[in-house]
């Protein structure tokens, strides 16, 4: 039992550390910000300032705790979206568009469905948004697959190429009559309503859901164990029977499959897909799946921290006048101090890692190369 | 085959290439196709420099966006400070020369994060660079949000060429393309070429493939494996560092969160589509990047016919994804030819693999 919470606290130090160097890091940002702010010049409070108004959105009251979850949620699905992905040994930087997708096609059965009693509504809706999103995995899946195209690139194409699509179709096909921005229909009976006062929906229950069933999926099946084995070794797994291709597809179209879903809930939160929608939860999936270590649970307690990271932020830009902008800084250092895990070694002088322990460097390899 | 010509499809399809042709070396179309093609050509310029010594680099984009950012930034701060009046060579000021400057210095600075990551920390390369995307795009719209930046730093202009030679028959809209651009537009095709010959026949090229395609050897007769590999990725932010002055400097006089939208992975594409050769890529970048100036050549000069009745219709009722395919075709393209081509273009065999000189493989 003590071996196996070494276990733990070893896989969660380096995570935390680079979190921690990360905020001192955006702190000193922060100081400088005072600079152009309307005193011109350094406070080196502002950085306890901002960090405080940030727990205290996040964590100070019960509406900002359960947005905190509402935000949380989707990254837990797009963070499993890149996840599951890292474990084959894939590198899924698309959520973004199979969001937009999933989103987008909930949005329009939703719609269809406003009508129906809301647990069919409801359920027609994410389905159709969960499809979609497969669907938005599925080619970059067989690209790669079938002609080595490396899913990095062809997922980008993709994020843009669907984002120009869906939103041409919203304006120019979609578009519901009566409101003055191009918009679908009202969603009806689909739309994801909170709880009581607060903002807590169907999703967040659904998304927590997701974190067991992919741990189980992963560890617990045959197809889970394949995926790892193409992600550790495909040539060695070719040998041994598997069919990487196979699980190429059916691993991307997965991944799609949970940020379809994110998009589901997203867009059936706010009852409808308006034709400009930006959201950040596809690319904070890559963060968040990064600082999990493909894990699980350490995608969950991710989500949970990005989550509380953009639930408190728009309260710190109001009372530290911190953009909250400064939330993708905090990721990308975080990610920095990750990847170069030397530094934070050398800076709380532990030791060296024992080697093997770069599981998920495994994307470079197959990089313009066909798999067979 | 006989069958399918008859097909009306086919005559338009033909009818349109012949059009699309006449309009490409009547008009002005030439010079917009290479101003867009620069961005993606200095890109892929910079992967080349990358890729060819054995270090992947996804992270293009996020250096062109850093780029963008920091020349038009100095730019603006010293224009405010010290303005003054465009000179005739160019539209240069002072501020312009400048932000270029120090966009290449802002390129070369990121590239040295993901060479340390890449040859000496031995990072994953893919996440390294995607990693530099996330930053650059984080720390420029945090800025941009701060600093909100409401004056323009001005842009270069374009050269204009003497009327007699823009006029010639037959080449005539060639020297147009190459000299009726900006500077840096126009410096692409000589960059180009030169690194086209260095690469393929000077010792530094030499040495730089034989490091991408067998580090082990290389280092065997005496290459520093790491020391040349670090050299290169720095210089090739050069022209990351360029592409996003070019954008913000010479293509819009602003900076917009986001701007590249994805042009340094078109770039990367484009690399891949050249197999890897400078004139290749610039190639890649010309067809890509000339697929969105249709949409601009329709809408300058609609083509004649039933072919320009059938797009009108489609443009009146479907406005916005009319507008939108034109727009999303450079990333159609993008996939269909990295789906084509890769297997067929093949990477230096060391391109991504860390070299570890006390390792036994």
């Amino acid at each position: 039992m003590k071996k196996r919470f070494r276990s733990y606290a070893g896989k969660l130090l380096i995570p935390a550390l680079s979190i921690l160097l990360a905020l001192v890091v955006a702190s000193i940002l922060i100081i400088a910000s005072g600079l152009v702010g309307p005193d011109k010049q350094l406070d080196w409070t502002l950085p306890f300032v901002a960090y405080s108004a940030l727990l205290q959105g996040a964590f100070g009251s019960v509406r900002g705790f359960s947005n905190m979850l509402v935000a949380a949620a989707p990254l837990m699905l797009t963070g499993l979206a890149v996840g599951v992905g890292l474990k084959a040994g894939l590198f899924n930087i698309g959520a973004s568009g199979q969001v937009l997708l999933g989103g987008f096609a909930a949005a329009l059965l939703g719609a269809r469905a406003a009508g129906a009693p809301m647990w069919v509504a409801i359920s027609v809706a994410m389905l159709a948004g969960i499809l979609a999103g497969a669907l938005a995995g599925f080619i970059p899946g067989a690209l790669k697959a079938y002609t080595g195209a490396h899913e990095v690139v062809t997922t980008i194409m993709l994020n843009a190429l669907i984002q120009l699509t869906v939103s041409g179709l919203v304006t120019d096909v979609f578009r519901a009559p009566g409101f003055t921005f191009a918009r679908t229909a009202p969603a009806g009976n689909a739309t994801l309503v909170g709880l009581g006062t607060t903002t807590l929906h169907f999703g967040v229950l659904l998304a927590f859901l997701c974190i067991p069933l992919s741990y189980w999926f992963l560890w617990r099946t045959t197809t889970g164990f394949e995926i790892r084995s193409v992600g550790a070794n495909p040539t060695a797994a070719r040998y041994a029977g598997m069919n990487p291709r196979r699980m190429i597809i059916m691993t991307m179209s997965l991944c799609g499959a949970f940020a379809g879903m994110a998009g589901a809930i997203e867009i059936l939160r706010l009852g409808y897909y308006p034709a400009v929608f930006g959201t950040s939860i596809g690319f904070d999936g890559i963060t968040v799946a990064l600082l999990g270590q493909g894990n699980p649970i350490g995608i969950m307690l991710s989500a949970l921290l990005l989550g509380a990271m953009r639930a408190g932020a728009p309260l710190m830009q109001i009372k530290a006048g911190v953009p909250v902008e400064i939330i993708d800084v905090i990721q990308g250092v975080i990610l920095i101090f990750l990847s170069a895990e030397v530094i934070v070694r050398k800076i709380f002088r532990l030791k060296a890692a024992a080697p093997g322990t770069g599981e998920i460097q495994t994307f470079t390899r197959t990089y313009g190369e066909k798999v067979t | 085959m006989e069958t399918l010509l008859n097909l009306p499809v086919i005559g338009y399809i033909l009818q349109f290439l012949v059009y699309l042709f006449q309009v490409i070396t009547s008009g002005h179309i030439a010079p917009i196709v290479l101003g867009l093609a620069t961005p993606i050509a200095l890109g892929a310029l910079c992967g080349i420099f990358n890729e060819r010594s054995g270090v992947v680099n996804i992270g293009i984009e996020g250096m062109m966006l850093f780029g963008a950012y920091v020349a038009f930034m100095t730019a603006l701060i010293i224009h405010q400070n010290f303005p003054t009046t465009p000179s005739a060579f160019f539209g240069m000021t002072p501020a312009l020369v400048c932000g270029v400057i120090a966009a290449i210095g802002a390129g070369v600075l990121i590239s040295l994060l993901h060479a340390w990551l890449s040859i000496t920390i031995r990072a994953d390369q893919i996440i390294s660079g995607t990693i530099i995307n996330i930053t650059a795009l984080g720390l420029t719209s945090y800025l941009n949000r701060l600093i909100k930046p409401f004056d323009s730093a001005g842009t270069f202009h374009s050269l204009r060429p003497p009327a007699a030679l823009v006029a010639l028959p037959g080449i005539g809209w060639l020297i147009e393309m190459f000299t009726a651009v900006g500077p840096i537009a126009m410096s692409v095709i000589f960059l180009v070429l030169i690194i086209q010959v260095l690469l393929f026949r000077s010792r530094w090229g030499l040495r730089t493939r034989a490091v991408g395609e067998h580090p082990r050897a290389a280092d065997t007769v005496g290459i520093d494996v790491i020391k040349l590999r670090y050299r290169n990725v720095l210089l090739g932010g050069i022209f990351a560092g360029l592409a996003g002055a070019y954008l913000s400097l010479e293509a819009t006089g602003s900076f917009q969160n986001n701007m590249t939208a994805g042009r340094g992975f078109i770039a990367l594409a484009a690399m891949i589509f050249g197999r890897w050769t400078p004139i290749g890529a610039f190639l890649g970048a010309l067809l890509f990047m000339g697929s969105q100036a249709i949409g601009v050549v329709i809408r300058l000069a609609p083509p004649p016919g039933p072919l320009g009745q059938w797009l009108a219709g489609i443009q009146q009722a479907y406005p916005s994804l009319y507008n939108n395919f034109f727009t999303g075709l450079p990333y159609l393209l993008t996939i269909i030819v990295l789906a084509g081509v890769v297997g067929k273009s093949v990477a230096p065999a060391a391109d991504g693999k860390p070299y570890n000189k006390e390792s036994a493989d």
